[in-house]
């Protein structure tokens, strides 16, 4: 179910499914796309917990607007708090594993182990080379063939959706760039801050990720104590969304030891 | 009425590739442009703004960056040149991108001094900037509006503040001494502009009283301006034609097929100003959510603000110049003709006090512009000063 809890000063738009162990899900930069299966199979699991992040969707920007990254992070420990997470899996894809690895160097005090899923945020080759492709300089089409192992998976036909979710894209869009546009989607100090990740993580990555292609995941491997990195084939940078049914059996397999 | 001469200073030379390339802007490798022929046109265009103030026209200056469109990238370095070597005109700089900009109080200390420099004849635009400057100075789009309030502020407390130095930590600017020297010649500060398409925009500026100033589109103009008007009432002073400006292009011939040539050649503008690669046309939060909605809805498919007289959206791209004519983007013909068109606009969307006379664009020649400078100075300018009479500027009420 879908509700708005008021937490931090702001409304927050909360999907809320199944029941077991509290599993928190931070979305893409892309939106949280509640509609589409990854949710449901995790919620055969857990009880999945998915915030749009302010911003997104129906939650209010944080401060007008003046948020940044830390603020979300802040923002999702306090939110587990609320919520009496313990022994919880925090789960992160593209911005939302940058929100989840800045909350874990805070504090991993209520999550047991960490996925993160091809996340952006931190900076690791030279200062004249990109780890991160530059969405905003692409066309539609370049990004899709960049993202996706299927271009096609990722088309969406805008004219077809109602004026509430056109609003909630573009609120998306706008969000999206509040956060990451300079440094472009990287917090230059939360790299030498990752040995912070006390609990095990799991790395998934696209074999087909444009974006952040698995060498920047290696280095994500490299930078958190006895972290594990798992390539899926034939995804892009939105695994879960292209391959969820293999995303979901290796995040349960590492998270719980069991098959989904 | 007040007309202000104005060129891009474009780079042509490189037009035709970046039309094959899809893009005039951000992406077009330098390469396309030779440095020899650069200096020569630099040169030429400082030469023709000399010859507006010999002939009795204001001048104005934009600038932009990374672009084959425009030569310009500092309007303090070419108004600094422009002061020194005119003598009457007023200078126009429209404007300083102050969103884009780092550093306010660089941009309020080069403003005072350019308004020293030329003995107060400097009029201050603090500008927006176009969607495609984002990605050039790679300012974030999603809190441009926040941080061109706050620039703006602070350029204006730090003009016009003289009793010492003063602190401000702001959301994106943070200074512990602002005490700029030199300060303004004119007190408080330089008349300020701002400019727009939106009758948002016209609600802004009547809020503060400055000039507002809109381009190419009857369309648009009508609307802001009335909003405008309206605003100043509400706070209790009425707006005169002197805070309003609308940009043309202007093509002034002896003959009627002289002043279409001309005008044709200097649309050139219209055409290629909007060819930019797709990706940076749009940054994300530049626009309002209603324009990005109507945006995904229409499948992609742009809509430009210059419109025929049914409202409907001219293509810039491959206009005629006798749709720009009806547009209201571009005044063309015999000096009657363009008196006419421009008395018409003048008319229909309620008065305004300057025009932005785009008097060159790319291919129109050195010949061509001082021509067409020339003409428009004896054969129309006269005329369009009893249009709309000079009257001693507006007493703006709205507090700054």
């Amino acid at each position: 179910m879908t509700q708005t809890i008021q937490l931090g000063g702001i409304g927050l738009e909360l999907v809320e499914r199944g029941q077991g162990r509290p599993l928190l899900f931070l979305h893409a930069g892309e939106g949280l796309a509640a509609e589409r299966p990854w949710l449901d199979l995790l919620s055969r699991h857990y009880r999945v917990i998915a915030p749009s992040h302010p911003g997104y969707g129906t939650s209010e920007p944080i401060d007008g607007g003046a948020g940044g990254v830390d603020d979300l992070a802040y923002l999702y420990l306090d939110l587990a708090r609320e919520l009496g997470v313990e022994d919880g899996v925090l789960v992160g894809a593209d911005l939302g594993g940058w929100i989840a690895a800045e909350m874990m160097v805070r504090s991993t005090a209520r999550f047991s182990s960490l996925v993160l899923v091809a996340p952006l945020g931190i900076k690791l080759r030279g200062r004249d080379e990109r780890d991160i492709a530059d969405i905003h300089a692409m066309t539609r089409a370049e990004y899709l063939r960049a993202a996706w192992a299927d271009p096609a998976k990722g088309e969406v036909d805008y004219t077809a959706l109602p004026d509430g979710e056109l609003a909630a894209i573009v609120r998306g869009r706008e969000a999206f760039a509040l956060y990451g546009w300079k440094p472009y989607m990287h917090n230059p100090r939360l790299k030498r801050w990752l040995h912070r990740i006390d609990r095990p993580t799991l790395l998934l990555w696209g074999a087909e990720d444009g974006i952040v292609t698995p060498e920047y995941g290696e280095g994500w491997r490299r930078e958190i104590p006895g972290a594990r990195l798992d390539i899926i084939p034939a995804a892009g940078h939105f695994p879960h969304w292209e391959q969820p049914d293999d995303f979901v059996q290796r995040l349960s397999a590492f998270v719980d030891g069991r098959n989904a | 009425m007040r007309v202000w001469y104005f060129s891009e200073m474009a780079y042509h030379p490189a037009w035709e590739e970046g039309l094959k390339r899809g893009s005039l802007r951000v992406v077009l490798p330098s390469a396309n442009y030779d440095p020899e022929i650069g200096h020569e046109l630099l040169n030429r265009y400082l030469d023709e703004f000399r010859l507006c103030d010999e002939v009795g026209l204001d001048i104005m200056v934009n600038e932009h960056h990374s672009t084959s469109t425009c030569l310009t990238i500092s309007v303090p370095m070419a108004l600094a040149v422009i002061a020194r070597e005119t003598k009457r005109a007023r200078l126009l700089s429209l404007g300083t991108p102050i969103a884009n900009r780092p550093d306010p109080v660089r941009v309020a200390e080069e403003m005072a001094w350019l308004d020293v420099l030329s003995g107060g004849r400097l009029e201050m635009g603090l500008v927006k900037g176009a969607p495609y400057e984002i990605a050039p100075a790679n300012s974030n789009p999603a809190t441009l509006m926040r941080r061109y309030w706050e620039a703006h502020d602070l350029i204006l407390k730090a003009m016009s503040t003289t009793t010492g130095p003063f602190s401000w930590e702001g959301e994106f600017f943070h200074y512990r001494n602002v005490n700029i020297w030199p300060r303004p010649y004119q007190q408080p500060t330089p008349p300020v502009w701002m400019t727009g398409l939106s009758p948002e925009t016209g609600r802004m500026a009547a809020e503060r009283g400055h000039v507002v100033g809109t381009l190419l589109s009857l369309s648009a103009a009508g609307p802001m301006f009335e909003a405008y008007r309206k605003r100043a009432q509400e706070l209790g002073w009425t707006a005169g034609a002197d805070r309003f400006a609308y940009a043309g292009v202007v093509g002034v011939g002896t003959t009627r097929e002289e002043g279409l040539r001309r005008a044709n050649l200097a649309a050139d503008y219209v055409r290629t100003s909007v060819v930019v690669a797709e990706p940076f046309t749009n940054p994300p939060g530049y626009n309002s959510l209603a324009a990005n909605v109507a945006a995904l809805k229409s499948g992609g498919k742009r809509g430009g603000f210059v419109r025929d007289r049914n409202g409907n959206p001219v293509d810039q791209r491959t206009a005629t110049i006798e749709q720009l004519i009806e547009s209201g983007t571009c005044f063309a013909g015999t000096p009657d003709d363009v008196y006419n068109q421009i008395k018409a606009l003048h008319d229909n969307v309620g008065g305004f006090g300057n025009l932005l006379m785009f008097g060159q664009g790319g291919f129109l020649d050195h010949a061509d512009t001082v021509a067409n400078i020339t003409l428009f100075a004896e054969e129309v300018l006269p005329r369009l000063r009893e249009l709309s009479p000079s009257r001693v500027a507006t007493q703006v009420a709205a507090a700054q």
